[in-house]
Order: C-alpha cells, then structure tokens, then sequence
C-alpha cells in the first residue's frame, strides 16, 4: 500500500435541517484515507456511514469542516466541477445496484466511458475487459431484468471499475445479495484492489464485508468511535 | 449533445408502450392539423380560382353608383362602355355586363331576379355566353343549376320576364332558357338570368352600356375608364378570403384541442417519468453527468416524441393524405345553398410550407412541453434521487 493520503477530512460536521430543526448526521469527522486502502465505514443505521460517502463522493457537501478529495475540497466545488470529479475519478456502487434498466451488460458499463469522450475501438476494449475480470461476457447482451441480484452487483462492479477510477464507494454493496454471492462479489473487489491499487471505502454493517476489510472505521452517531487497521 | 440525444433515444425506444402511445396519439395530431388546414387551404383556392374563372375575372371595372348590396343602385349603375375598349370587347377578352332587376313568373309565383346581360363572345369568364350566337330566340336566357331547381325550369322553358327600362316603363316578354350551367359559384346562379348583353341593351333602352366591366389580368394596367372605379381581386375575393379567416380562427381551436391533449399526454409522461425515474436520475449524476445534461437527457427524450410521431404520421399520413387530396372530400348535400362558394368536391392543397410550419410547431412545443417538468431535475438532490425518496 502506498502511503499516499487522497481523502482528507477534517472536522467534518453534517446537518440536515428538518421540521423540528435540525439533524447531525456527521459531528466532527476527522479521517484520511491512504491510496489502495480496502477500508469499511461500519456502523449502525443513521450513524452517518452513507453521508459520510456522499460527501466524499461529492454528492453532498458539508456543512462545515473540510473535506479534501484527490486535492479537490468538496464544499468549493461547484456542481459542474464536482461532476467531472465523479465522471473521471470515483467510482460508485449502490445497494440496490442502480443499474439503468433500458440499457444492455454493455451498454451499462460502457457508460461512464461515453461520458469521458472516448472512442468507440478504447470503449469497447475497456468495456471487454472490465467484463471479463468480472466474469460477464456471456451476459453482453442482457438486461438488468434478466440477471440475478448477484449478476446485476457485478456489473455494477464492472461500470464502477471500467474508467480505473481513484477511488471506489461502495454503500452496502451486499445488502441484497445472499451469503454465496456476497463473498464472490467481496472477493473480486479485493482482487481488483490488488491489481489496480484502487481505493476502496465501504459504508456497510454487514460481517461479511467486515471479514476483507483491511481498515475499519467505527462511526456511532456521527463520530468516529474506533480506527483499526487490520493485518489480513 | 450528440451523447444526450443518443441515450434519449435509447430511452425512448427502452420505455416501450408509454412511448409507442405517446407517439401514436401525437402522429393524429400531426395528421389532423395538416389535413384540416390543407383542406381550408384547398377549399380557400378552390373558391378563389372558380370565383375568378366565373365573376371576377383578372379584375372589375365598376360604373361609379353601382353597389353591390343595394338594389336600387342599378337604376343609376350603367354608363357607356368606354370606347378604347371596344376592341377588346369585340375579341372577347374582356366582357361587359349589364345588370338591372327583373321579376320572372315561374309555376305562378312572382320571384325576383337579377338580369345580368353579358357579351355573347366573351371569352373570358366560364358563363357559357357562346350559346347565344347558336340561338335564335327572341330572348336566350341562360340560368345556374340552383336557379333552375329552385325555380322548376329546364332547358327549352319559357318563362315571362317583367322589368323596368330607363324611363321608368314596365315591360314584359317571354325568355327562353337556351342552357343550364353547372356552378361553384352562388353569386353567378342564385336568383339571376344571364341573357344577351346586346338584348338586355336594348330591352332597357341603354345602348352601349354597361354596369361592370370583367377585366383579363392583362387588360387591368392599360385601361384608364371615367366614371368607373377599378376593383382588383384582392377586393372582389374579400369575402372569401374573410371567410377562410373566420374558419382558420375555428381551426385554431380544434389545433388547441388536440395540440393541447397531445401535449397533455407527454407533460404526464414526463412527470411521471421523472418521479418514476428517480433512481436513475441520481445514478447519472453519480456517474459523472451534470444537472443540466440530465435536464436536456429529459427535454430531448420528451421531445424525440414529436420527432417519431412525424415519422409515424408520415409513414401512414402521406398515403392518406395523397389518397384524398387526389380524390377530394365530398361536401355534404346542400352546402350549394349556404351561399358559399363550395364545391362538390374539395382537393385538400398540402403545401411544404404548410407542413414544415406544422412540424416545427409541434415540436416546439413538445421542448417545451418537455423541458418544463424536467427543470425539475436540477432542483434535485442526488443523494435523495440515488435512494428514490423525492416526493
């Protein structure tokens, strides 16, 4: 592992206002992130894992403190610039897989590629070559409809790895996916961390994610109770 | 851009039924507003073409009293037919008429008419003069379709004509009707009887004379006439031409109504879409697309509705629309009487112009249409559309 720090936060709060007034959901975080790292975000439900992941995904931003991804502070960046953060160097994989239903195996992962601008001959070799690390060549041509929860996770996988993005979030990978399918999607996401030095942050409660994780961040009520590194 | 509409439409063609439906209803649409307004567009040359082949010619000179809508004009409504034009006159190029009232006596009632004596050798309307030079009655009459069935008379009847010459002095004889013609055309028929110019000149005691003067197109910039007031066509055709108006302004409506209930279908398919959508939304703005290029994914899908439904339309409309302009549409039984100038057959009368405006019109407002629930989108949060919880 490199010892490269690519997200760095610092005193990161959180809130949201709501009818009573208002609802912290991360209160006062301060973390950094080293390249490579297979690091989760555990904690229970409404304990901040997935705002803390929108926020380094640039899907959100916070509301105070600062949080500096691959030297980009996400609350400066306005929504085109934090766009094209997300289009060329995160990658993202939700719970329920959020794959776009009209589309194709291909047709989904070549996606984030589309967006990049790149020619049809690199598309096609990339999207080759991201489905075959995920064993899906023989699911080109279907649709989402047409998979299995497990099939449908690993074209996520696929469209989130395709552009070799900096960092992979991955909220509640498998939540959906059952005991057999969850460890094969863990274990190729281990794999791909290997090979590409891809970062990769999990916001999860499931043990079986906890099991590959090589760095665990406890978070309870929007503070970091526990930092561990493990020795896997 | 190129992207956007790519992926628009995949996501059209992906939505399936929602789309075909959207498609279909917006094809009639398309379909009936160019059918209705090529139908007023061929009816409106239709009417002025025969109302130009049959009374108003390329223009009209008329004796300063006349008035058209007063009667009682025609007793001052005659001057001498200005002699330059007498050599025009004699070729039949361009035809005088005389009009003046008259009472006719069919099946013992008394029915007023409308004399109207025209040059025997005029060429220049479609009124079928030439038949008087095969006749030689005392009085030739020629009478339209609706005076006759109006009034009960055929070819070869004799009918008594009363009327008034220049002092004042009643005088009556028998007319033969020589010849029925068959017109479009109510203002030449309805309640008139077309006899010899030179007849009627001398029945009323005005030789030489005239009350209007039917020019050809070519005849209008030479000839300078005291004492007559020079009508173009624009002013002759007004009637027709205000009718068209009022019955465009009544198209209009029926274009809102069915513009509005095809814009109504894809305003409900995009909100829907949208609220359905939400998911995906949020995954194209995880994956790197801006708010706006979502918006415009959305704006563009919507209005790719009108761009299929113009294929559709044309796929089954072309034929269609060939078919009847080919063919004409029937006009109902009766119509003859409404006083217009209608035809039995109306021949739809497409233009580009006509169908491009169309066009360009209905996906006008299929963008915006479009846009308007889709602007929506850039007020979202991604992190709400990401789990679908917007309301």
């Amino acid at each position: 592992m490199e010892n490269l720090t690519i997200i760095s936060i610092e005193g990161l709060k959180k809130h949201f206002s709501m009818s009573g007034g208002k609802f912290t959901a991360l209160n006062g975080i301060d973390l950094e992130f080293r390249k490579g790292e297979f690091t989760g975000v555990v904690g229970p439900s409404g304990s901040g894992k997935t705002t803390l992941l929108n926020i380094i995904g640039s899907l959100d931003s916070p509301s105070e403190g600062k949080a500096i991804v691959l030297g980009q502070s996400i609350g400066d960046l306005n929504v085109k610039h934090a766009a094209m953060l997300r289009r060329s160097k995160l990658g993202f994989i939700f719970q329920s897989y959020n794959l776009l239903p009209v589309y194709t195996v291909f047709e989904n992962v070549e996606f984030p590629l589309l967006l990049l601008r790149l020619d049809d001959e690199q598309r096609r070799k990339m999207v080759m070559d991201s489905l075959e690390w995920l064993g899906l060549i023989d699911k080109l041509k279907s649709k989402p409809a047409q998979l299995s929860g497990g099939e449908c996770q690993r074209v996520a996988i696929a469209r989130a790895m395709v552009k070799k993005p900096e960092i992979v979030l991955a909220d509640e990978p498998t939540a959906n996916l059952d005991a057999a399918n969850s460890h094969h999607i863990l274990k190729t996401m281990v794999q791909l961390n290997k090979e590409f030095g891809t970062t990769f942050i999990f916001a999860t409660h499931d043990d079986k994610v906890i099991g590959y994780l090589s760095r665990k961040i406890s978070l309870v009520d929007g503070k970091v109770t526990k930092d561990e590194i493990k020795n896997n | 851009m190129k992207l956007l509409f790519k992926l628009a439409a995949k996501n059209l063609i992906g939505a399936g039924l929602r789309t075909w439906l959207n498609v279909i209803v917006l094809s009639f649409s398309f379909l009936i507003i160019i059918w209705h307004k090529g139908l007023l567009d061929g009816w409106d040359r239709q009417a002025k073409n025969e109302t130009i082949s049959w009374e108003t010619g390329g223009g009209q000179f008329w004796q300063a009293s006349y008035d058209p809508y007063d009667p009682f004009s025609l007793t001052e409504a005659h001057t001498k037919i200005p002699s330059a034009l007498d050599s025009l006159v004699s070729t039949g190029n361009i035809a005088p008429i005389l009009i003046t009232q008259g009472t006719i006596y069919p099946r013992g009632r008394i029915q007023s008419i409308l004399i109207k004596g025209i040059s025997s050798n005029q060429k220049l309307l479609k009124i079928p003069s030439s038949l008087f030079l095969k006749n030689n009655d005392e009085i030739p009459a020629l009478i339209g379709r609706n005076t006759a069935a109006d009034n009960g008379l055929k070819e070869g009847d004799l009918i008594t004509l009363r009327w008034r010459d220049i002092h004042g002095t009643f005088d009556a004889n028998n007319i033969k009707i020589i010849g029925i013609f068959d017109t479009d055309i109510p203002t030449v028929d309805m309640g008139q009887i077309w006899v010899p110019l030179d007849h009627l000149q001398k029945m009323m005691g005005m030789p030489g004379e005239a009350t209007i003067i039917v020019l050809n197109k070519e005849a209008q910039g030479s000839i300078i006439a005291e004492g007559w007031k020079f009508k173009n066509n624009e002013v002759l055709l007004k009637s027709i031409t205000d009718m068209i108006k009022m019955k465009s302004v009544g198209g209009l409506v029926l274009y809102i109504i069915l513009l509005s209930l095809a814009m109504l279908a894809i305003f409900d398919t995009q909100v829907l879409s949208i609220f359905r959508r939400q998911k995906e939304i949020g995954t194209y703005i995880a994956l790197g697309m801006t708010r706006t290029q979502v918006v415009g994914l959305f704006t563009i899908e919507g209005s790719l509705n009108s761009v299929l439904a113009g294929l559709l339309a044309a796929l089954y409309g072309i034929p269609l629309l060939a078919l009847q302009a080919s063919k004409g549409l029937s006009m109902p039984g009766g119509s003859k009487g409404f006083g217009l100038a209608v035809a039995d057959k109306i021949y739809p009368a497409y233009s580009l112009g006509l169908v491009v405006t169309t066009i360009l019109l209905i996906m006008l407002t299929t963008t915006i249409v479009s846009y308007l629930p889709s602007r929506k989108i850039a007020k979202m949060k991604p992190t709400e559309a990401l789990r679908g919880k917007i309301q």
